[in-house]
């Protein structure tokens, strides 16, 4: 029998830690769907990587510095065209407290 | 002589320069393609036609007044839609950002504008390039030229579709996993995934930042040499950007793999493979050694893990690339807006994402959670390194290694999209060369039942030159560029 990883309840949860209300119907769809797909992703569990180091990135890099140097910044009414609701300078944002 | 609207990006730039014809005049040729076709086709979300013909028009005064012309001068070029373009909006094909317009060009259009290029619309895509079929589109799904009733592939699938279909000369696409190779083989065009860090990533709107990467698709493989010649080379506004010398890649054409020792590992035929694909790949392979390259069969066992390491890694980057869609400084938000903060983005976020995207992000939340994270995210990473290294013992064998692009033929609109997991086998055989950021091209190798199957070249980190090579020679050698689908 398939293993259940995640739960109704659990689905909930994560979907809440990651700002994204679900409805009804998909809070079901998706947990099937996490299941089939965590199901799959048992398969890395066969390959030893004891003693292996992660790889974050191919990049030979370490930290990539420049000069600090000050540019022109983009003018405020640029920077704010694409928000869906300002005052004046402003960004409006929802209540936080 | 050709007609205007199929002709490659070398041949045009040269008829302009001769002024055989004007950057007008087949600037407008290509509108009317767009015109006739776009119904059927649906490769654009937004086309630019007046800036198109108004640069059209700058490039046709330029020659009559005999100033010089930059190498791709009157090119018509489509960008995908995740490639952002000042003052032309950007939307990743999703809500989220159906009326972004972003503030600054990418250093990829930079370019573009300084080599005299002509951007002439932005492309369909998966929402936010996830997936494998452009059909998590938020504006509908792109058809394939060769059969419309079948996916383009996915996700840069509506500039696939459009190069196929004569809608543009040359393409951008992206590709963190797949998303310029698998829609190149499947609308039968050329795509280059190069090497990570070699195109800069600066204004590319992020999936998974360590895969993504930018590349050309066109008609040929010249063209596709062409336009990666000017779109790499460092930039200073992408740290990941890699020191590479800047180099014309045209200049390695040759017809010619005489003594190259091409590998094809085994795990990239796995159970799902399609008979014709492999029969098809196999014979390309063969192909190449009649021309003097010898082929042998390897075994990358590690490879079998790709696909679940990949996705792991991918949702996790996603999840936290894509945080920060709150609505709130652009992107969708939702009227109802009068509750506290939490509920206002888990709304916009609900109303802006759709299903795929939500699910990535979902499941990357998981993977990075407090208890999974050694157990999903580390373990993936610890395989990429397994992953990297085995490819780069088998390329102490061999020059470069083969396989098919895409393990089955396009397959028909709908057939797949209710089964997330089905999708995500699909990008089996070009996931790894992302984890490994190895240079890749799709290269058209012949057809099933007329549907398209494509052929992946890869090689050694910066290898490009090599890569080209192969698949210069192996185009000049079959016949398959020739055909054209069959469109009115």
């Amino acid at each position: 029998m398939k293993r259940r990883y995640l739960s109704k309840k659990n689905v909930e949860h994560i979907a809440w830690l990651a700002h994204i209300e679900l409805s009804k119907k998909e809070k079901t769809l998706f947990t099937k769907q996490f299941n089939d797909i965590l199901e799959y992703f048992k398969k890395i569990d066969e390959i030893d990587t004891e003693n292996v180091q992660p790889t974050y990135h191919v990049l030979d890099l370490k930290n990539v510095y420049r000069e600090d140097e000050a540019t022109p910044s983009m003018p405020i009414k640029e920077a704010l065209k694409n928000v869906p609701k300002k005052e004046k300078k402003f960004v409006k944002a929802p209540r936080i407290v | 002589m050709t007609k205007l609207h199929a002709t490659t990006a070398k041949e045009l730039v040269e008829r302009i320069r001769n002024k055989e014809v004007t950057a007008e005049e087949y600037v407008l040729s290509v509108f009317e393609r767009i015109h006739r076709l776009e119904d059927s086709i649906h490769a654009f979300v937004t086309v630019t036609k007046e800036k198109a013909i108004e640069k059209a028009r700058e490039i046709d005064k330029k020659i009559s007044e005999g100033k010089p012309l930059g190498r791709l001068a009157g090119v018509a070029i489509a960008v995908k839609d995740n490639i952002c373009t000042k003052d032309t909006r950007t939307t990743c094909s999703s809500k989220m950002l159906e009326s972004f317009v972003p503030p600054y060009d990418a250093t990829v259009i930079e370019r573009i504008k300084k080599e005299d290029g002509i951007i002439i619309g932005k492309t369909n895509m998966d929402e936010f390039a996830m997936g494998t079929s452009t059909e998590t589109s938020y504006f509908g799904p792109t058809h394939n030229p060769w059969n419309l009733s079948r996916v383009p592939g996915g996700s840069s699938g509506g500039s696939a579709a459009a190069i196929a279909a004569g809608e543009a000369t040359l393409a951008l696409g992206a590709d963190t996993g797949g998303s310029i190779r698998c829609p190149a083989s499947y609308c039968s065009v050329v795509g280059v995934k190069p090497t990570y860090g070699l195109v800069s990533r600066y204004g590319l709107i992020a999936y998974a930042n360590s895969l993504d990467q930018i590349g050309p698709m066109a008609r040929n493989v010249y063209d596709c040499a062409l336009f990666l010649s000017i779109i790499a080379g460092h930039d200073p506004s992408d740290s990941t950007s890699a020191k590479a010398a800047k180099r014309d890649y045209t200049k390695f054409l040759k017809s010619s793999v005489e003594g190259l020792k091409i590998g094809v590992p085994e795990e990239l035929f796995g159970e799902g493979t399609s008979g014709n694909v492999e029969k098809q790949v196999w014979a390309g392979v063969h192909k190449l050694e009649e021309l003097g390259a010898s082929c042998k069969v390897t075994s990358i066992p590690s490879l079998d893990y790709a696909l679940a390491a990949y996705y792991i890694i991918a949702m996790s980057e996603a999840s936290s690339n894509l945080a920060r869609y709150d609505g709130l400084r652009y992107g969708y938000r939702t009227n109802r807006d009068n509750g506290d903060w939490s509920t206002v983005y888990s709304k916009n976020r609900r109303i802006g994402f759709g299903a795929e995207v939500r699910r990535r992000i979902i499941l990357g939340t998981y993977a990075l959670s407090t208890g999974y994270y050694d157990k999903y995210y580390l373990k993936a990473l610890k395989i990429r390194t397994i992953i990297r290294r085995d490819f780069e013992k088998a390329f102490k064998e061999f020059n470069v290694l083969i396989s098919p692009t895409m393990p089955i033929p396009p397959f028909k609109i709908g057939e797949k999209i209710q089964d997330p997991l089905a999708l995500y086998m699909c990008d089996v055989d070009t996931v790894s060369m992302n984890l490994a950021g190895l240079p890749t091209i799709s290269v058209p190798c012949g057809f099933t039942a007329g549907l398209p199957i494509g052929m992946q070249i890869i090689a050694p980190p910066l290898h490009e030159d090599l890569m080209l090579q192969v698949a210069y020679t192996f185009e000049q050698n079959t016949p398959y560029k020739n055909q054209k689908p069959p469109l009115k």
